[in-house]
C-alpha cells in the first residue's frame, strides 16, 4: 500500500462550531466591539426554559366524572379585588389585557385593544404614560398603573380607574426602569409625559414617594382616600423573590397582586435583563400560591399571572396551579399582526415583509418595538405606520384569539370534570420534565414524585 | 359630623374637624364631597397622622393645626393646605395645582412628581426633595437633603439654604436655584449664570412664598443635557 502524504488542505469546510462560542456569541461580541452599546429591544425572553408546555392534565375518566364537553356549562366569571375595595372588578373571562402604554403602542392599536377587551367582558390597563382619553372611552374596565416614572399620572384619571396598579417592576425587567427610545417620543408621547420631544426615555426603577414596604402600606392607603376606598388594589411586580414579595403586597395592603415571570415582555429593554433575570412564570404561580397559603389568603387576596401565557392551555395550567386570573400583553400584540407579514389595515392586506427585512429581520424574527418602526403599525408612533392597523379588524381578531384561549380554557376544565373553571386545581396536573415538576411542584407523569418532596 | 364646630372668622365660614374625633378617612371624606368653594376648614390635632387632606379638589383653605405624617395634601388640585407644624415624606406629592405650605419642616421627598401649584416648606425638606418634578414650584427656607430635583423634567425648585450631595441628578427641564452651599452636582446638572428670567422668576416665587432675599444671591442650575440621548460615550456619568 502506498503511503499517504500527510494532509495540509481539509477535505471540506469544517462545521464544526463551538458551544461556548456559537454563532449566536460571536454576534454578540462583534456587535459589542463595533458599537460600543449593549442589545436593546423588545418582547420577552427567547430562551429555552420550563413552561406550561411542560406540564399536561390529567382529565377525567373512571376515577373522575367529565362535563359534558359541547352542553354543560362552565363558568368563567372571574371577580378581583374583594379584599377591602368597594367596588371589586368582575370579569366575564380570566384572562385580561397586560398594561401597555400609549407611547409603547400606538394610539390605534390601544384603540383595538379597548374595544376588544369590552366586548369580551375583560379589562385593560394602561402603562407607563397615563390614561388616554381614547382608552377610557373604548375600555368598559380600566385598570390605571401607577408607575415609578408617574408620567402623565393625575388624580382626574385615578378617579377614572377601575382599579389602580402600583407597578413595582415587570417580568422582562425586573429591578429595572421602563425604556421609551427618541424615535417614539412623538409630540403627544412628550406631551402627556413633560419630556422633551425626541429625547430617549430612561424611567426611574423606584418610586419617587416611597422606598420600602412600610412606606407602600401608607402609599396604598393614600390612593384608597383618594379614590374612597372604591376601587381595589393591584401590586405587579417581576418574578424574583416571589415568595417574599407576595408576603410583603399582601401586608402592604393589596387587594389583588400581579406577578410577570421572565418571559413576560417590554416594548424596549436591555436583552442582557430579558434573558438574564427573573424566574420562570410556572416556578414564580407557585412560590406566589405557596405564599398565600401561608398566609391564609387564598381566595382574599386573588392573584394574577402573566409572562408568555400564550394559549388555551397555559390559561388552564395557570389556574389549576392556583391563579385566579392571567393576563397577555404579548399574545395581544401577536392577534393585532405583530409579527405577520401582512398588514391588517381593514382593506388590501398588503405585505410588509420589506419593512421586516429593512429592520435587519423578517416575519417571526422581530423584536424592534423599540424602533418605533413596527412594520405592521402596532408598536410605533408614527402616524403613516400606525394607519396599518385598522382598530375594527385588530378588536376583531384580538376578540377571536381571546374567545379561542377560553372556550380551549373551558374545554379542559369540564374534561377535568370542572363546572367552574377556578375549581381546577393543581392535583389535575403531572409534569413531562423533572425541571417542571420542581417548579410547578406537581408529580412527573407516571409517578408520584415531586423533586424536592420526595414521592415514588 | 356631630363634632364639627362652626365660628366665623373674617367673614369666612371656618369649619374645624378634630382628628381625635374623627377618622382620617371621615375628614377626607368631608374635604372631598362636603365643603363648598370658598370654605376654609381647620384639622385638629392632627397627631402624626398619614394622608390627611389628600386628594383635595375644591377652592378652600385648610389649615393642619399640629404635626403630621406621609402624603400629607397628596394629588392636591386648587386647594390651599398649611401645615403648621412638620410633615414626613412626601408631603404634596403629585400636586397638580393650589398650593401646599408646611411652617415647621419636611421630611424626605416633599412634593415628589408635582405637576403644577406651589409647595413651601419654610424650615427644612430632606433628602430627595422634587424627585421626579414635573411642573411643581418648590420653595424651600432652609435647606435640601442629597439627590434633591432627581430626574426632574419640569418646575422650579427654589433653595435658600444649602443643597446636600447629588443636587440634580439626571436633570431634564426643571431649573433649580440654590443661595447657600452646594455640597455637589449630580449627573448632567451644571451651574449657569443668572439671567433676567432668572431674576423675574425667583422674585415672583420669594413673593409667592414670603421670604424677603435678594434674587441676585442665587446660583442656577440646570440640565446640560448630555443624557438624552442613550450612548456610551457617558456611561461614567451614569
Amino acid at each position: 500500500m502506498a503511503k499517504q502524504k500527510p494532509r495540509t488542505v481539509p477535505l471540506q469546510v469544517s462545521t464544526e462550531e463551538s458551544y461556548s462560542y456559537n454563532r449566536h456569541v460571536l454576534e454578540y461580541i462583534h456587535q459589542a466591539a463595533e458599537r460600543g452599546l449593549y442589545d436593546i429591544r423588545g418582547l420577552g425572553a427567547k430562551r429555552k426554559m420550563p413552561t406550561f408546555d411542560d406540564l399536561v392534565f390529567l382529565t377525567a375518566s373512571l376515577s373522575r366524572y367529565p362535563l359534558e364537553g359541547y352542553r354543560e356549562k362552565c363558568v368563567t366569571k372571574t371577580v378581583l379585588g374583594t379584599r377591602f375595595a368597594k367596588k371589586p372588578i368582575e370579569l366575564k373571562i380570566p384572562i385580561m389585557v397586560a398594561g401597555m402604554s400609549f407611547g409603547a403602542l400606538s394610539g390605534r392599536a390601544k384603540e383595538a385593544i379597548g374595544r376588544a377587551a369590552t366586548a369580551l367582558g375583560t379589562s385593560t390597563t394602561t402603562g407607563d404614560g397615563g390614561m388616554t382619553a381614547e382608552e377610557r372611552e373604548s375600555s368598559k374596565t380600566l385598570i390605571y398603573q401607577c408607575l415609578p416614572s408617574r408620567y402623565g399620572f393625575n388624580p382626574d384619571d385615578l378617579r377614572k380607574a377601575d382599579a389602580i396598579e402600583v407597578v413595582i417592576g415587570q417580568g422582562a425587567k425586573p429591578g429595572g426602569g421602563g425604556m421609551l427610545l427618541g424615535q417614539k417620543i412623538s409630540a403627544r408621547v412628550a406631551r402627556m409625559r413633560t419630556l422633551p420631544e425626541g429625547i430617549d426615555q430612561r424611567s426611574a426603577c423606584r418610586h419617587p414617594d416611597w422606598t420600602g414596604p412600610d412606606d407602600l402600606t401608607i402609599k396604598i392607603n393614600e390612593l384608597r382616600e383618594i379614590t374612597g376606598w372604591r376601587v381595589p388594589i393591584f401590586i405587579k411586580f417581576g418574578a424574583t423573590r416571589v415568595k417574599n414579595d407576595v408576603k410583603l403586597a399582601v401586608k402592604a395592603g393589596a387587594d389583588v397582586i400581579v406577578i410577570d415571570g421572565m418571559q413576560g415582555g417590554t416594548a424596549a429593554t436591555q436583552q442582557v435583563f430579558i434573558e438574564h433575570a427573573g424566574i420562570p412564570t410556572i416556578a414564580a404561580v407557585r412560590q406566589a400560591v405557596d405564599a398565600l397559603e401561608e398566609m391564609d389568603m387564598v381566595g382574599k387576596v386573588q392573584l394574577i399571572i402573566s409572562g408568555g401565557i400564550r394559549t388555551g392551555a397555559d390559561v388552564a395550567k395557570a389556574i389549576a396551579l392556583g391563579a385566579d386570573a392571567v393576563a397577555i400583553g404579548q399574545g395581544v400584540l401577536m392577534a393585532l399582526g405583530c409579527n405577520g407579514s401582512y398588514a391588517l389595515d381593514g382593506k388590501k392586506h398588503r405585505d410588509v415583509t420589506k419593512d421586516y427585512l429593512a429592520l435587519g429581520v423578517r416575519p417571526g424574527t422581530c423584536h424592534h418595538c423599540h424602533t418605533g418602526k413596527c412594520p405592521v403599525g402596532v408598536t410605533t408612533q408614527n402616524d403613516d405606520l400606525a394607519l396599518r392597523l385598522d382598530p375594527a379588524e385588530g378588536a376583531h381578531r384580538l376578540k377571536n384569539y381571546f374567545n379561542v384561549l377560553s372556550m380551549e380554557l373551558a374545554t379542559l376544565a369540564r374534561a377535568c370534570g370542572k363546572s367552574n373553571v377556578h375549581h381546577m386545581e393543581p392535583e389535575d396536573l403531572v409534569a413531562l420534565t423533572v425541571e417542571a415538576a420542581a417548579m410547578a411542584r406537581v408529580p412527573l407523569a407516571g409517578t408520584n414524585w415531586i423533586p424536592g418532596l420526595g414521592g415514588k | 359630623m356631630a363634632s364639627l364646630t362652626r365660628s366665623r372668622e373674617k367673614q369666612q365660614q371656618v369649619v374645624r374637624l378634630d382628628q381625635e374625633k374623627l377618622s382620617v378617612r371621615e375628614i377626607n371624606e368631608y374635604l372631598h364631597h362636603r365643603v363648598r368653594d370658598g370654605a376654609r376648614v381647620e384639622i385638629a390635632n392632627p397627631d402624626g397622622q398619614h394622608n390627611l387632606a389628600v386628594g383635595l379638589d375644591a377652592d378652600i383653605d385648610v389649615d393642619i393645626l399640629g404635626h403630621a405624617g406621609y402624603y400629607i395634601a397628596g394629588m392636591n388640585k386648587r386647594a390651599r393646605v398649611t401645615i403648621h407644624g412638620s410633615v414626613g415624606w412626601s408631603v404634596g406629592e403629585n400636586i397638580m395645582s393650589g398650593s401646599v405650605r408646611v411652617k415647621g419642616n419636611a421630611s424626605e421627598c416633599a412634593a415628589a412628581s408635582g405637576h403644577g401649584g406651589l409647595v413651601v416648606v419654610e424650615g427644612d425638606a430632606s433628602s430627595r426633595c422634587g424627585i421626579s418634578m414635573k411642573g411643581v414650584d418648590i420653595v424651600v427656607g432652609g435647606s435640601v437633603g442629597h439627590v434633591s430635583a432627581f430626574m426632574a423634567q419640569a418646575g422650579t425648585l427654589v433653595v435658600c439654604g444649602d443643597a446636600g450631595p447629588a443636587l440634580g441628578d439626571s436633570l431634564y427641564e426643571a431649573v433649580i436655584y440654590v443661595r447657600g452651599k452646594v455640597h455637589s452636582l449630580g449627573a448632567d446638572a451644571r451651574e449657569e449664570a443668572l439671567g433676567k428670567t432668572d431674576h423675574a422668576k425667583l422674585t415672583d416665587l420669594l413673593g409667592k412664598a414670603g421670604i424677603d432675599l435678594n434674587p441676585k444671591d442665587f446660583k442656577r442650575i440646570a440640565s446640560a443635557r448630555k443624557l438624552y440621548h442613550w450612548n456610551s460615550d457617558h456611561q461614567d456619568d451614569y
